[in-house]
């Protein structure tokens, strides 16, 4: 059998595609490694050598402004050189294929590619094309994947509860839409929680949600009884216009998180958000700004774990030629 | 040419098999069978003998779902490309979908494939006709043209009709011309996708098409078939649903029959966890419990008979992000080996699946059924049921490429066909 795509034979990252298949040893290694590394944000020098001589390529499909500069940021703290492409206005509208523009930029010696697609399994299909060597980092694919901000949110709890054992966590909103709840919702489970909730009408959920470990909830307050973690999604306005809910102010009324609804929770809970936030509409400002809010450590902590990941990816590719030099000689 | 084929097993009009000792074939005509033990006629002097000792001969297999890619579709295949992959699959009829570019909505492009085709003569090409102009499912073709040209049948190939009084009128103008209809089932409002809607697809993330697109689609299309008493046969099953509904419609007395393309016989959903897009098909390949079913309609004489849904594509069309690439496998050289593996291993017979192939499939076409007897014309296949061998791309002779088996070890060899008395295939020429 083929080893998992994203591990050397070791078993150690070589790409960062997907939660699905991590040991719970390799996150909390992932989860330690931004730890040390959150330190570097403090010095007066924000450097460590960890890619120095890289050349890290932002590869955007979609566009973003926060999850680019976190990783552009975290590229340079370690050290390596960054290119930025943002391919809504380049290439491929040109009718170059994704095969071609890889090639591309191979050529200019790239050694990682931190990729953000429309489509779900583009990273998986960019590691499976790209040469030997190359790293890919998974910055968000389609309803599939966002494992670095799993893991940054894992981060952020672990911070503010000490462990996963024993923990209630409620995700709540357009689950069906969204690659953080996917890979959230793995991460959780294979760091060991108690349970993991979602809380969404029925249209927001996909197919047999609770084959991903979770239990359902259609209502607010039921589903954020006795909870230590909430966490609330982004809701796209785009979604009133399919037929998946009559309007924000329903959904408002039913899913937001106001004060009222967050006393429902256990009093230390926490609330997460991945941002943007659309305040009013899932999410009351009082709460996002209240004392019970890590939003913003979630920020903070996004660029730890990028250099975390980075870091362990390009090593794993590093261990994988040497490997692959030895045999040869 | 006079052929010679001694020493095998041959399946007789009775689905039985019967030791021979020669088949002689004159001028495209089984001239003679000597059975073993029979003192065969020693004056006939062969142009080209055929040893086939521990080989099935086999009738020629009707395959009635077949994208040749010509006109219109170079880069993927050719009528010479896609028959001779045909021949080497042990088929010697196929059914062309009108999928072609230009659609074959039109006397000129039925003409054009049949020229082409007699051009290449590697298995006999039988064309259905566009369903509807440009197969927009909008205005009705001009089915009595189509079946002047050579059509042999009409169908929407995998595009969905603009609502059902078209259907009906479609189902009514066919009747009116004794034409049957070839329908995939498809409610074009529940057919958003890339996949089978099911756990996977929610672990993944890629978008599901539930099995009700398909169910409900069946449940309408026999409705109108009653109706009308037009023959409805529905192409690609892929639900558990829809062969429930087949079974009650036949039980009826409705003029419906049915297929499955093969690789919903051998593969789930599951094989789509790693985003492998060889696996992205369309109808989508269904769960377990579908595939199940699938094989138990098929068992039972449920479904009629079984189809490669043969769709050749070039390298490039399968290399991107799962839901940008075509859907569609490669697949009807591998027919055999794939039936071999359903015998032994999903519990279907080979006879059974030898039986849906070419009486089946014969009795859906009315056309006549290639039995191996004396007095037929020679459409037929010598295989080798057990030699194992390992699939490489190159070994395929279509120009697709796209089959999970390659790289695979499989069981089972297709070594000569026949196709009306000369060798459209023999195994010695691709090495």
């Amino acid at each position: 059998m083929q080893p998992p795509l994203q591990l050397t034979e070791s078993g150690r990252l070589k790409h960062f595609l997907t939660i699905s298949g991590l040991s719970k040893a390799l996150l909390t290694e992932i989860l330690d490694t931004a730890d040390s590394l959150i330190e570097v944000g403090e010095r007066q020098i924000k450097k460590v050598p960890l890619l120095r001589g890289k050349t890290v390529v932002n590869l955007f499909f979609e566009a973003s402004t926060r999850t680019r500069s976190t990783f552009e940021l975290a590229a340079k703290r370690l050290s390596a050189d960054v290119l930025n492409i943002n391919i809504n206005t380049s290439a491929t509208s040109k009718g170059e294929s994704l095969s071609d523009m890889l090639r591309n930029l191979e050529a200019m010696a790239s050694d990682m590619f931190v990729v953000r697609h429309a489509q779900s399994g583009a990273a998986h299909f960019i590691a499976e094309s790209v040469t030997p060597g190359v790293a890919i980092v998974n910055a968000g694919d389609g309803w599939h994947a966002h494992p670095t901000q799993a893991m940054l949110d894992m981060l952020t709890i672990r911070q503010n509860k000490g462990q996963f054992e024993g923990l209630k966590v409620a995700i709540i909103g357009d689950i069906l839409h969204s690659r953080v709840a996917r890979s959230q919702i793995r991460a959780l489970n294979t760091l060991g929680v108690e349970e993991v909730r979602v809380i969404a009408p029925n249209t927001l959920l996909p197919t047999q949600v609770e084959s991903l470990g979770v239990t359902v909830f259609n209502d607010l307050e039921q589903g954020l009884d006795d909870i230590d973690v909430i966490i609330m999604l982004r809701l796209q306005k785009e979604r009133m216009h399919g037929a998946l809910l009559p309007s924000e102010q329903e959904y408002f009324e039913l899913y937001g998180l106001t004060q009222e609804k967050l006393k429902c929770a256990k009093p230390d809970a926490i609330v997460m958000h991945p941002g943007p936030i659309n305040r009013g509409v899932e999410i009351e400002s009082e709460v996002a700004d209240g004392p019970q809010s890590v939003i913003l450590d979630q920020v903070t902590n996004g660029i730890a774990i990028r250099m975390a990941v980075m870091s362990m990816a390009m090593s794993g590719q590093t261990e994988t030629k040497n490997l692959l030099a030895e045999n040869a000689s | 040419m006079k052929i010679e084929i001694t020493h095998g097993s041959l399946l007789t009009p009775q689905g039985d098999w019967k030791l021979f000792d020669r088949i002689q074939i004159n001028d495209g005509i089984i001239s003679s069978i000597f059975h073993e033990g029979e003192t065969p006629d020693t004056r006939f002097t062969a142009d080209v003998q055929l040893d086939a000792k521990g080989c099935y001969v086999l009738p020629g297999l009707i395959d009635l779902n077949v994208s040749l890619r010509e006109p219109g579709y170079s880069v993927k295949g050719s009528i010479a490309s896609e028959t001779a992959a045909a021949a080497a699959g042990g088929v010697t009829t196929l059914c062309c979908t009108p999928e072609s570019d230009p659609i074959n909505d039109s006397e000129a492009v039925t003409k054009l494939i049949n020229d082409l085709s007699h051009k290449s003569s590697k298995c006999q090409v039988l064309p259905l006709g566009a369903l509807t102009h440009g197969l927009k499912g909008e205005q009705l073709s001009e089915y009595a043209s189509l079946k002047q040209a050579g059509c042999i049948a009409l169908s929407n190939a995998y595009h969905p009709i603009k609502n059902l009084a078209i259907t009906k009128r479609c189902f009514e103008y066919a009747k009116t011309h004794n034409l049957s209809v070839f329908i995939n089932p498809i409610e074009a409002s529940l057919h958003e996708g890339v996949m089978h809607d099911n756990h996977v697809s929610t672990t993944i993330g890629l978008q599901g098409i539930s099995s009700l697109a398909e169910t409900i689609a069946v449940s309408q299309l026999i409705q109108l078939a009653d109706i009308s008493g037009a023959h409805l046969h529905l192409s690609q099953l892929s639900a558990a649903d829809s062969v429930l509904q087949v079974k009650t419609a036949k039980e009826r007395g409705i003029k419906v029959t049915a297929d499955v393309a093969i690789h919903h016989l051998l593969y789930t959903d599951e094989q789509v966890e790693n985003f492998n897009s060889v696996f992205h098909c369309m109808p989508p390949i269904r769960s377990e419990s579908d595939r199940l079913a699938l094989l138990e309609g098929l068992r039972s004489g449920i479904i009629d008979t079984i189809t490669s849904a043969h769709q050749p594509h070039e390298a490039a069309a399968k290399q991107m992000p799962f839901a940008e690439t075509e859907p569609g496998m490669s697949s009807i050289e591998l027919l055999l080996p794939m039936a071999i593996e359903l015998n032994d291993h999903h519990k279907l017979p080979f006879d059974r699946f030898i039986a849906a192939m070419t009486t089946q499939s014969a009795n859906i076409l009315n056309v006549k059924k290639p039995e191996i007897t004396e007095g037929n014309a020679a459409n037929l296949c010598i295989f080798d049921p057990s030699k194992v061998w390992s699939l490489k791309a190159e070994d395929l002779l279509s120009k697709g490429k796209n089959s999970p088996l390659i790289g695979q070890q499989l069981k089972g060899k297709v070594k000569i066909t026949i196709y009306e008395g000369t060798i459209a295939f023999s195994e010695n020429d691709t090495k």
